[in-house]
């Protein structure tokens, strides 16, 4: 028998031959189909690219690579959960109130990671260059990865607490998860190139710091190590996101003169949209952790104005400003969380969580974070609701709120330069009214009416009678809302009767 | 300007009157009054009286507020989508030219809101 010759041992390749099979490897002219047939989204949006070769990831990700880093990391994750699990961890909460932070989170952000991975899904298939098009495959798989792992490490809340229990559901239909789910859908229903700006700039790049530090540092101080060990889970994965961000403009605003201004106005949208939706943070930072981080204005300060001063520096040798009504923003800083959480409060009564007043130890602190705004504005209106609800008249507003047809927040937010009188904005489009909670929203929606004449708006919605009903009764029945538990105050609710039985049998029983 | 599509890009608006079974939507607003966080959005048929929503609809809006027993609408101030206005209180809506998704705020001379700070 002829022995088989042994085969030539082969050379194993280094990562960057990997990468480069890959990508470089994975992408050709197409002969059976014309490029323009196979790639048909990547010109109308006007933003011209000459050599898709020019964009290279500096991250170089090969799918082993990725397979075996995050396979590490979820088999971390899934540990921590468990023994926080078996160990009861939401006893070592420092107030029941804090679960109210992930109910928000939960309903408002993890579907958002759903949705960012269908969007990264769709461009990571459009893109001609191939450099692009496996970052954004690999940021897909990172946020169904996200959404499935936040969902598993606060499934352990909704053994005990309300509001938890079907967030894909209410997040499509609860009057103020719009806010996110509208915000999103503008994103995803927009060409490959806004998409990018709008999420992997504005939003990852400017704005994320907002969003994920005060969630992941605020579990951290409230005592949620479930959520701090998601948040480590998934900042390699942040980090790789933001540097996508970036890279991206770059190369668009490198590539061609033309595509300056374009780009200009979709981060001038998407930093007002982004700002908008993070309202929400700022009434999270300053009124539902009981155990504060940072106030919104401090953050603020530093993750916006201090790192978006450097930022747009660097950008400005393109060409880039700072977003239009960054002013605006900044003058807002002292005032946001209140009028927000004032919101909340008029509606907790078809809300998902819950509000309440702050103690008197809390409005200190925010009279010392807020010197020129609290005392003066916001304390008299607390202590007024304090009041009310000391009486057993807790004021809860029975009229349904106008709403800003752009951000779809209700029209709570007041004149840049006067706290006291509401900021309303309208246009006329094709014999129509709109109604504007800002100048950043109406331009928004100036520039682009045809797509927000069909913003689904709850008040409207409610009042064409697509909700399930007239009542609150019967809207919070739609929502898959439990009315009596997951709605109206924390002082009273199913959720703080139990947490102070725990406290109780702690007292009794020390370990 | 008009909206960047891959074609024709044209839809009716979600919330164009026909939508609310006859009735139309009005926003009104106190202001220097917070507490109330924004204009409320009511559905209203054109044809009620404006004084109507005085008397029938807005009191049980707004008389959680301490100075609600307190409001003169003889004094009052309007303005109607963003111009001064007088309204006609025995006529209906649409003959004071209130129409579909109008905003209505008004000011109470004397009432400046809790601690006189608008809220
Ligand atoms: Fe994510
Ligand atoms: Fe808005």
């Amino acid at each position: 028998m002829n022995a088989m010759p042994p085969l030539p041992k082969q050379r194993k390749l280094s990562l960057k031959e990997r990468y480069a099979h890959l990508t470089r490897g994975l992408g050709w002219e197409t002969t059976y189909q014309p490029m323009d047939k196979v790639f048909p989204y990547v010109s109308y949006e006007g933003i011209k690219i000459h050599d898709w070769d020019a964009w290279e990831d500096p991250f170089r990700l090969t799918m082993d690579a990725y397979w075996k880093y995050q396979a590490e990391k979820e088999r971390k994750l899934y540990a921590v959960i468990e023994s926080f699990a078996q160990n009861n961890g939401h006893l070592n909460i420092t107030d029941a109130r804090y679960v109210n932070a992930l109910k928000l989170f939960l309903t408002g952000v993890s579907p958002l990671e759903y949705s960012a991975h269908r969007g990264y899904a769709h461009v990571g298939r459009h893109f001609v260059g191939a450099g692009p098009r496996i970052a954004c495959q690999m940021q897909a798989i990172d946020e169904l990865r996200h959404a499935q792992t936040q969902i598993h490490t606060m499934s352990h809340y909704n053994k005990f607490f309300d509001g938890l229990h079907d967030p894909r559901h209410m997040h499509d239909r609860v009057w103020y998860l719009s806010v996110p789910k509208s915000f999103f859908e503008d994103a995803c229903s927009a060409g490959p190139f806004e998409f990018l700006t709008a999420i992997s700039f504005s939003f990852e790049y400017v704005l994320t710091n907002l969003l994920f530090v005060p969630f992941m540092s605020g579990a951290a101080y409230n005592g949620d190590m479930a959520t701090v060990t998601f948040g480590f889970s998934a900042q390699s994965d942040e980090a790789r996101h933001m540097t996508l961000g970036l890279e991206i403009i770059k190369f668009m605003l490198e590539q061609d003169e033309a595509n300056v201004p374009i780009i200009q106005k979709w981060i001038d949208k998407w930093f007002w949209r982004g700002y908008r939706l993070l309202g929400l943070v700022s009434m999270m930072m300053d009124y539902m952790l009981p155990k504060r981080i940072m106030s919104w204005a401090e953050a603020w300060e530093m993750y916006f104005e201090q790192a978006g001063d450097a930022l747009f520096e660097d950008l400005s040798r393109y060409g880039i400003r700072k977003p239009k009504y960054h002013e605006v923003a900044s003058k807002e800083k002292h005032r946001l969380s209140h009028e927000v959480w004032s919101i909340f409060y008029n509606y907790t009564h078809a809300a998902a969580f819950h509000t309440w007043m702050p103690t008197e130890e809390e409005m200190t602190w925010l009279s010392a974070k807020y010197p020129d705004t609290f005392d003066k504005y916001y304390r008299p209106r607390f202590e007024c609701w304090t009041e009310m609800q000391a009486e057993g008249k807790r004021f809860y507003n029975p009229t349904l709120p106008q709403l800003c047809v752009t951000c779809q927040i209700p029209m709570g937010f007041t004149e840049p330069d006067d706290p006291t009188t509401i900021c309303f904005r309208s246009a006329d489009y094709k014999g129509e009214r709109y109604h504007f909670c800002s100048d950043g929203c109406k331009d928004i929606f100036q520039n682009e009416p045809e797509k927000y004449i069909q913003s689904w708006l709850p008040v409207h919605q409610i009042y064409q009678g697509n909700c399930g009903g007239a009542e609150v009764k019967d809207v919070l029945a739609w929502y898959h809302l439990n009315f009596g538990t997951d709605n109206f105050d924390y002082e009273g609710s199913p959720d703080q009767k139990l947490w102070e039985e725990w406290q109780a049998q702690k007292a009794t029983n020390p370990v | 300007m008009t909206v960047t599509a891959i074609g024709r890009y044209e839809f009716k608006s979600r919330d164009r009157l026909e939508n609310f079974h006859g009735n139309q939507v009005v926003y009104w607003h106190w202001e220097e009054h917070l507490m109330y966080c924004a204009a409320l959005a009511l559905p209203l048929p054109p044809s009620m009286p404006f004084r109507t929503v005085l008397t029938d609809i807005l009191p049980g809006c707004y008389n959680l507020h301490p100075e609600w027993s307190r409001v003169e609408w003889d004094t009052v101030t309007w303005m109607l989508d963003q111009r001064p206005f007088k309204p006609v209180l025995d006529a209906s809506l649409a003959a004071n030219n209130i129409g579909h998704k109008s905003l209505l705020r008004f000011w109470t001379p004397g009432l400046h809101g809790i601690g006189g700070c608008a809220t």
